[in-house]
């Protein structure tokens, strides 16, 4: 039901986009939209991470993966259970970068009565290359909203082209992006487990980045837009000078509202694991809990059972025993 | 379990298929075997928890209070307030199921509520409906009314998982079960549903100071049968101390290990140790427990219980406190108790009197593990052993949840057991370190009613046990927590045989020379060591 939900929620939102350019709303689709997207998503972000900041560690609670730091002769793990902020700040970076975690994935199984691990290395895989080549992807768009476009931004595209395949140029992060949300979704149809437990709030975004994807590759390879007017465009959206040039595709607007929705969408979803990351009490402390006190603001006040109270009623039986007891 | 299903039976009762209605569509049945006996009355008002009342999870009516929803929602809002950890896992989980077949109980029962993220979603879709903006969309948004049923269905998964984090080493975001079973529990504890085997020991401890209301007369003379026993086997007598004031150290370890075998065997290797050192230490009778129910009963709870220990140690003037083997405890002690009811200002920083090594990794909450503290002792040369009296026991090593995944205690054990074995082999190595497996009876589920959950909760373990049996001949599963020593016993006995259960402590009792030339011709069990009688017979 979420998937189906979804595919049609985001067809439906193309659809969206195609009649309003065809009914003349270029000014809502191409500027109006957009910048609203924008302020969502930044004002949406800073809120949750403001909520997330707001309610305070009480415990000091890493999950520690590797030997603690104990007696100098123990060789500790200072990556998987770090005792300083650097390591702490390695751990963070090869989970951030890397996925560390994930590529501890096993699959389990059982067979004849015995329980059995094999290697599972493609979640992993397909993760990050999901990742990465999105982050790459988002990168090269800057070059829409710089002039002069930096060195750097036209190095990642040379990279990302070096195959040099057709004209224009194959970018090779887009079609990983899309053969990697691919395989995410397939993942999530044909593993019984991720079907089982998988929401509309899983689909509809996979469906939305891959609706984005393939909109911009068509856009690139198939169906051309006039791709000055486009710069035109999103230079006037970089410097708050908008216009909107006549002429340009209409699968440009429908890429544009896509990718609105996407950011809209953002800070209520689950995509904030972008931001909550970072704050994951049990990757980013340092396992040092018993060699620096950890405080909590609201330590409660509780009763407890107090010593006087334990030898009122067991004095006769202590004495009996030999205990010492302080009232005699 | 009066008729105890035979292993293949289980076995063939475990099934990764999930049901064809969606899971929120799929009512939770109760089954027998797999849910805990409902607290007394009498148990949860001595220990202030609300709402204590005679009732079963099997009623239709389970009698909750007229307002429950609202005391529920608005414990949950205090709780995302108090608690990060909290807030963030009920929004990043994206669904991945990294986490799905990591987890003991979902290995073992196939119910696909019991992958660690199902488990969460049961408390997220409630988080959702009432927590976030996109949750008044309803079901679409995964969003579910907070219902008896559904009220229910958490209660009966929270008490099937033992938090033992397992899924939160692989969980790419952290996400740690733990931390949201045990919100549910203190939810749950606000609605005065806690089980009876959590809220018995807790009373007791809270009375007594130990899970098993051993009163103080009762704690001497069951170490007085040991001091016995130990004299018969090794001809040494030990004079353990009791409440005495001016010792060096306080020493606690979980009240099992002077109840119970084979845990008194294990305390047997630490009376041993400690006469051997001339260590100037003493038990107390009020902070006669390590372990702590709290842990998983309410962040309150658990400060309540853990506040004997500090108070003892500053009443009875000692510098510093050993701790014992015991996993949960180990899990306060190291990540808790210096928070909770510390700082520790009245005690000095760490240092072995043996040895004279500081312990920096423990100067602020001033308590060290015993196997950093025999294994320190070890590497100094101050303790002698005869290895080869363990020369019949084939030792593995079970790595218990909260030493691993709450410490990262993996070398210290490991160097105690290899200085007093000649034999050693690990288990797979999925199945050991951060990566070890649950016995399936942590965290308050050690029942007798929910043996059978329990039985397939320690499958994976008990796998692994199987497997280094048939390979190694291994005959012996060694471990650091008291909850194992009690549990694994039977585990092994069901599923693999021929496998006991010991501490690390007994393993180093058997192996210590006490003075030279001594003869032993038993272990701490009481058992003959091959070999021993025909040395004699040759001298």
């Amino acid at each position: 039901m979420g998937m189906l939900f979804s595919l049609v929620a985001v067809i439906a939102l193309a659809a969206i986009a195609f009649i309003g350019v065809k009914l003349g709303l270029l000014g809502l689709f191409g500027i109006i939209l957009p910048y609203l997207a924008i302020i969502v998503f930044l004002a949406g972000f800073i809120m949750k991470v403001v909520k997330w900041g707001k309610s305070p560690v009480p415990f000091h609670i890493p999950t520690t993966c590797g030997q603690q730091k104990s007696l100098p002769w123990i060789k500790q793990n200072k990556l998987d259970n770090p005792s300083s902020t650097l390591g702490v700040i390695g751990r963070m970076a090869l989970e951030i970068l890397l996925f560390r975690s994930l590529f501890r994935n096993l699959k389990t199984d059982m067979k004849d009565g015995k329980v059995i691990y094999g290697s599972n290395k493609w979640l992993w895989l397909g993760s990050l290359a999901f990742h990465l080549s999105f982050f790459v992807v988002l990168v090269r768009h800057l070059r829409f909203f710089t002039e002069p476009v930096p060195g750097w931004v036209n190095m990642i595209d040379a990279v990302d082209g070096f195959m040099q395949m057709g004209v224009p140029h194959l970018l090779m992060t887009g079609v990983v992006l899309l053969a990697a949300g691919g395989y995410l979704f397939l993942r999530r149809v044909f593993n019984q487990q991720v079907r089982y437990i998988s929401l509309a709030a899983d689909y509809f975004p996979l469906f939305l980045i891959i609706g984005v994807a393939l909109s911009g590759i068509l856009m690139r390879y198939f169906i051309k837009v006039d791709i000055v007017k486009v710069k035109e465009l999103t230079m006037g959206l970089a410097t708050l000078n908008v216009s909107v040039p006549e002429g340009i595709g209409v699968i440009f607007f429908i890429h544009l509202f896509l990718i609105s929705v996407l950011f809209a969408y953002f800070p209520f979803s689950k995509l904030m694991h972008l931001g909550g990351i970072f704050l994951s009490p049990t990757r980013n402390l340092v396992n040092n809990s018993r060699e620096v006190r950890h405080v909590n603001p609201w330590n409660p006040e509780v009763h407890v059972h107090t010593y006087e109270e334990y030898e009122d009623e067991f004095r006769e039986l202590m004495k009996e025993e030999g205990i010492p007891v302080e009232k005699e | 379990m009066a008729n105890k299903p035979k292993p293949d039976e289980l076995l063939s009762n475990i099934n990764y298929k999930p049901p064809r209605t969606q899971w929120t569509d799929t009512p939770v049945e109760f089954k027998k075997g797999y849910y805990c006996y409902a607290g007394r009355p009498n148990n949860l008002e001595y220990i202030s928890l609300p709402h204590g009342r005679k009732w079963s999870s099997t009623d239709d009516d389970w009698q909750l209070v007229d307002n429950w929803k609202e005391i529920f929602l608005e414990g949950m809002e205090n709780l995302l307030k108090k608690f990060r950890s909290f807030r963030l896992f009920m929004d990043i989980c994206v669904r991945c199921g990294a986490c799905a077949d990591k987890c003991h109980f979902f290995i073992g029962t196939g119910d696909p509520k019991n992958m660690p993220v199902l488990r969460a979603e049961l408390l997220r879709s409630i988080y959702r409906r009432y927590f976030t903006i996109s949750g008044k969309l309803g079901k679409i948004a995964g969003a579910r009314d907070l219902t008896e049923d559904v009220f229910k269905e958490l209660w009966y998964y929270s008490y099937q998982c033992t938090e033992c984090r397992r899924c939160s080493v692989f969980c790419p975001y952290g996400i740690d079960t733990a931390e949201i079973t045990m919100m549910a529990r203190e939810l749950i504890n606000l609605l005065g549903c806690c089980t009876d085997w959590i809220s018995g020991p807790l009373a007791n401890c809270y009375r007594t100071g130990n899970h098993l209301g051993l009163q103080p007369h009762t704690i001497k003379s069951n170490f007085e049968y040991m001091v016995d026993d130990l004299e018969e086997f090794t001809g040494v007598r030990v004079e353990p101390t009791f409440n005495r004031k001016g010792a060096e150290l306080l020493f606690v370890t979980p009240s099992a290990d002077f109840f119970a075998e084979p845990g008194m065997f294990t305390c047997m290797g630490y009376l041993l140790l400690f006469h051997k050192l001339g260590l100037d230490y003493t038990w107390s009778t009020y902070a006669s427990e390590g372990g702590n129910f709290g842990l998983f009963t309410s962040n309150e709870m658990m400060k309540r219980i853990n506040s004997k220990i500090y108070a003892e140690a500053k009443r009875l003037g000692v510098k510093w406190i050993l701790g014992g083997e015991c996993g949960h405890m180990w899990r306060v002690l190291h990540q808790y108790m210096d928070t909770m009811n510390g700082p520790a200002d009245f005690l000095e920083e760490p240092v072995s009197p043996i040895t004279g090594t500081k312990f920096e990794n423990a100067k602020s909450t001033k308590m060290v593990h015993i196997t950093e503290f025999t294994a320190d002792l070890i590497k100094n040369g101050k303790l002698k052993f005869d290895k080869s009296r363990n020369d019949h026991i084939i030792p593995t090593f079970h790595d218990s949840c909260n030493t691993s995944r709450g410490m990262g205690l993996f070398e210290e054990p490991r160097y105690v057991i290899n200085s007093v074995c000649n034999q050693f082999h690990e288990m797979p190595e999925n199945t050991i370190r951060e990566q070890t497996f649950c016995c399936g009876s942590g965290s308050g589920l050690n029942a007798g009613e929910i043996e059978e959950l329990r039985l397939l909760g320690g499958l994976p373990r008990a796998n692994a046990v199987k497997y280094v049996k048939e390979k190694n001949g291994v005959n012996m599963l060694s471990c650091i927590c008291a909850i194992d020593r009690a549990v694994l016993p039977p585990l092994v006995d069901y599923w693999v045989g021929d496998v006991d259960v010991c501490g690390v402590h007994e393993l180093v009792g058997n192996a210590l020379i006490m003075e030279e030339g001594e003869k032993r011709e038993i272990d701490l069990r009481g058992e003959p060591l091959p070999g021993m009688e025909e040395k004699e017979e040759e001298d």
